[in-house]
């Protein structure tokens, strides 16, 4: 107690005078009532505005406030504070609401049958029908798109990692970036053009192509990646056994990062699985189920999501069977992070940190 | 053993040994084991070299077709009419549609991923900040029709209000005046299109910050520093480039995004001062509402509006690797 | 201007895990008091306790007293960032700021307070320089990149950035650890010279270097490794090195272990 007594005594230089805990809260509230009478008594209708006016408030109030009380430093402090918090409020909006409304709104017709018809007697207006032929679609297109891209992005991963040098290699990663930024717009131009010249109709392997040109590059930078986490040693380790190179990419460096390889390549189904533009160009779309990607358009889950909403003109029906495959392919896609995450948490070399 | 006994029998004129024998050993390619993986893999290399060759190729090869028969001006003809003789379209439109809806959605999420980027590495409290980057995480993988479902149903009726604000305080300035038509305008897009770009501006921002060296944030700390001048002093400027980059990457989507802009957007062949009023158009939007009815002329004419867009997303991506590269050098003394 | 710390019954956590237990010593105002021990002691932790350094780090808790001339530092309503401000701080490893030049790094707590004039600065930018024994060498280039300068030169002005606040106190982590021998010896000259002004803390894992710099020492041990570190016993730098009242003090001197 003597301690107190004297400090009170005494000017101190460390005790800077702060505003309480609650403060925030309290001049939060304070804007809020001062915005609302504004507003009544300005006569302004516009909730948009009274929050506008509140948010204004509140930062020009914690600035004053604080910067009376504690000084022009934790004043800006405080302000950057609220600004990063406004701002996260402000995105958790949106982003909250697109998944509510997908999930609340998506609920409400799917169910297995649903999942187990096509469109091929319903009208789009109509209530019924579902998404079979889209799912069918999706697979098959999304698979042999995989199948595709796969093996050629690891392998050229390889080829840059464990043998690349030189000027190919440079090429090889330098057109790996370029490919990176391709819009999925141009990649399924780019195989319309050759469907153009060979005068061929939709088809669901067209796709496929068109979303492997989108699938490799995020392969090989993924699996590029893995790969140079394997630690040389190990490499050494097996050449100096006297074991060949290709057996010991094969034997030795593949299985140490094939966790990460997988959780690549999942990602980029992923990522591929919701493409719509290519399919729209190249699948064109089908009312009826086509289980051959190899001839006549077929549909696609992304695809059948925008001719639910275009097509419909505006009948609910429609609607809600786009918002019910919305979640059937969100479902799909997050399924497929949420595994490849774990395998990456499963496969991750124990000595990392 | 070949190589050897070859060696002692006619020992090189230099003591290095020749190009070809010393590359010949650092790949090990002696054994048909080792040729035939090493022809695989570097075959795939090849084939990616070969498939950015072709799309440049049949892209210009489609494009030229269309161009050559065109009645207007590629470039600044605002029309776009395929199906009738002579055909008249031009990208003129498409080109401003495109970089202003990109600019307004880089200029409403930059700043606004750069803050949830801080909020998770330096404000929130830990056990908020791993699930919610792991949420933001998941939500970049949201595919883009959903976003684009979304923002015409939900996003576009609730746009109302925010633009009769606009209009009626800031419509004189002409970029915000508004005909009380549906909000599906080029503002709508820049809004959706930032919305959809937040997640991976926030993903790769948030990587940097919590890159940024502790010593310095330390440093700036024992000076005195209150939290918001430590990040001024040493996260901002260390990950300046970094957020650069992670921009541009957003930008590159928002680009070449489709679908999200052709469900929000009712397009028309105009430039527009208003950004609030219906109407314009981008590359990509373009593409995939004018496709259904083309034929195949109209097709090759939207094939050169495409390797135009392919050229912009190539410039943009160039810029952002470059950098990336520079950063990775001025970093180079730290690491 | 220097001023005493007196610690009381000081125990620091990492979240549950407790790293230093009940610590009580006194630092002399215009002295330089040296922390030796073993490796996990808890002597850095216990050193960033004394600027609230260590509640930065996720988990990092306190409890007990320290006072600076009689205020606590853990008291009610003390802001921590003012304590940094008093009590300044030179790392393990010298961390001048990548983005600033040498003089932006010397000027830059001052501009965070801001109402220095272009001339006021410059005085206290050279006088620090001076003060660290770095002016001659950097006076030709004060507008180049501080990373540009050798470690020993970083050191110093990241020690010239410290004081150039005035502080009242002087903390130094190991600051001669990641240093050649020559640069280490400019800086044990340096600390000789500060301590006129200052009052000074340093943490060194080299006993020839408590042995030089320091008029007082403290030793810290732990009876285990996962125990807490505790202080073992503080005194004359030339008793401690001579004449230590600890059989575990004379062990660690004469190299019996750690």
């Amino acid at each position: 107690m003597s301690h107190a007594a004297v400090t009170e005594e005494r000017p101190s230089t460390l005790r800077g005078a702060s505003l309480p805990v609650w403060s925030p809260w309290a001049i939060a509230a304070g804007s809020v009532v001062v915005a609302v009478l504004l507003g009544l008594v300005a006569g302004i209708d516009s909730r948009v505005q009274w929050g506008l006016i509140a948010g204004l408030l509140f930062l020009a109030g914690t600035y004053g406030i604080a910067a009376k009380v504690e000084g022009r430093r934790q004043a800006k402090d405080r302000i950057a504070t609220s600004l990063v918090w406004v701002a996260f409020l402000l995105a958790v909006v949106p982003l909250v609401s697109l998944v509510w409304t997908t999930v609340a709104r998506g609920v409400k017709v799917l169910d297995l049958y649903f999942l187990t018809h096509s469109m091929g007697i319903v009208a789009d207006s109509q209530p019924g029908g579902g998404i079979y032929h889209a799912i069918i679609g999706s697979l098959e297109q999304v698979g042999l798109a995989t199948l595709m891209a796969a093996p050629i992005g690891v392998l050229t991963a390889i080829y840059l990692v464990e043998y690349g040098r030189g000027g190919l290699a440079r090429a090889v990663t330098f057109f790996v970036d370029v490919m990176t930024g391709i819009p999925s717009v141009v990649a399924g131009l780019f195989i319309l053009s050759l469907m153009l010249i060979f005068e061929m109709e939709p088809f669901g392997f067209a796709g496929s192509l068109a979303l492997a040109i989108l699938m490799v590059p995020v392969v090989v930078r993924s699996t590029e990646e893995m790969l140079k986490l394997v630690p040389n040693e190990l490499r050494e380790a097996s050449l100096a056994l006297g074991v060949p190179k290709w057996r010991t990419i094969l034997k030795v460096v593949l299985p140490t990062s094939i966790g990460g390889i997988t959780t690549g390549i999942m990602l980029a189904i992923a990522r591929i699985a919701g493409e719509t533009a290519p399919v729209l160009l190249l699948v064109f779309g089908n009312r009826f189920i086509n289980n051959n990607p190899f001839e006549g358009a077929q549909q696609s889950l992304p695809l059948y999501i925008y001719q639910q909403y275009a097509n419909s003109a505006g009948a609910n029906a429609a609607y809600d069977r786009a918002w019910a495959a919305s979640l059937t392919l969100i479902a799909f896609v997050m399924i497929l992070n949420l595994l490849a995450r774990g395998i990456a948490r499963w496969k991750a070399p124990k000595s990392g940190r | 053993m070949d190589i050897t006994t070859k060696n002692t029998e006619a020992p090189p004129p230099s003591p290095q040994p020749t190009e070809a024998e010393s590359k010949r050993a650092a790949r090990g390619a002696t054994r048909p084991g080792d040729r035939i993986f090493l022809g695989l893999s570097r075959g795939s290399g090849i084939l990616l070299l070969v498939v950015m060759a072709a799309i440049a190729v049949f892209l210009t090869y489609r494009a030229t077709l269309a161009i050559s028969k065109d009645h207007g001006n590629f470039l600044t003809t605002l029309e776009w009419n395929t199906g009738v003789n002579p055909p008249t379209f031009g990208i003129a439109v498409l080109a401003y549609g495109t970089v202003i809806s990109s600019i307004i959605a880089m200029v409403i999420a930059v700043p606004i991923a750069v803050s949830i980027a801080l909020f998770l590495t330096h404000y929130a409290p830990r056990r908020l900040s791993g699930p919610i980057s792991y949420v933001i995480d998941l939500l970049a993988a949201v595919p883009s029709i959903v976003y684009g479902l979304w923002g015409a149903l939900i996003l576009v009726p609730n746009l109302n209000g925010l633009f009769g604000w606009l209009n009626d305080y800031f419509g004189w300035t002409g970029f915000f005046s508004w005909d009380e038509g549906a909000p599906r305008s080029m503002l709508t897009v820049g809004i959706l299109l930032a919305i959809m770009i937040l997640p991976i501006i926030t993903n790769v921002s948030r990587e940097v910050f919590r890159q940024a060296p502790l010593m310095h944030q330390e440093a700036a700390l024992a000076l005195g520093a209150t939290r918001w001048e430590v990040i001024r002093m040493s996260v901002l400027p260390f990950g300046r480039s970094g957020v650069i980059s992670a921009s541009m990457l957003g930008l590159g989507r928002a680009l070449g995004e489709t679908m999200a802009v052709a469900t929000v957007l009712s397009p028309d062949f105009l430039i527009h001062l208003s950004l609030l009023n219906p109407g314009g158009g981008t590359f990509a939007q373009n593409i995939a509402s004018k496709f259904g009815e083309a034929n195949e002329f109209g097709r090759d004419a939207l094939i050169a509006s495409g390797l135009v867009l392919f050229v912009i997303t190539l410039l943009v991506n160039g810029a952002a690797r470059l950098i990336i590269a520079r950063r990775k050098e001025y970093s180079g003394a730290n690491a | 201007m220097a001023k005493r710390i007196d610690v009381s019954g000081l125990t620091a956590f990492y979240g549950s895990h407790k790293a230093i237990e009940d610590i009580s010593m006194t630092v002399e105002p215009r002295s330089v008091t040296a922390f030796i021990g073993p490796s996990g002691c808890g002597k850095s932790t216990f050193l960033r306790t004394l600027n609230r350094m260590h509640e930065v780090t996720p988990g990092g808790r306190v409890e007990g007293k320290v006072l600076l001339d009689e205020e606590d530092l853990y008291g009610q309503g003390i802001d921590p960032v003012s304590v940094r401000r008093e009590i300044g701080m030179v790392f393990q490893r010298p961390n001048p700021f990548p983005t600033m030049s040498i003089f932006d790094n010397v000027a830059a707590g001052l501009r965070l307070n801001g109402g220095y004039k272009k001339s006021d600065l410059n005085d206290i930018v050279e006088k620090s320089l001076k003060g660290a024994n770095l002016w001659n060498e950097v006076k030709d280039r004060l507008n180049k990149p501080g990373s540009g300068l050798s470690g020993g030169q970083q050191q110093r002005l990241c020690i010239a950035r410290a004081i150039a606040v005035e502080p009242k106190v002087l903390l130094m982590d190991e600051p001669c650890s990641a240093l050649d021998p020559i640069s280490t010896l400019a800086i044990e000259d340096l600390i000789g010279e500060l301590k006129e002004r200052f009052t000074i803390v340093i943490v060194t894992h080299n006993m020839q270097q408590a042995a030089r710099v320091s008029d007082r020492t403290a030793f810290f041990n732990l009876s285990a490794v996962g125990q807490p570190g505790r202080l073992i016993e503080i005194d004359d730098t030339e008793r401690i090195f001579s004449n230590p009242s600890v059989q575990a003090t004379e062990d660690y001197i004469s190299g019996r272990f750690g």
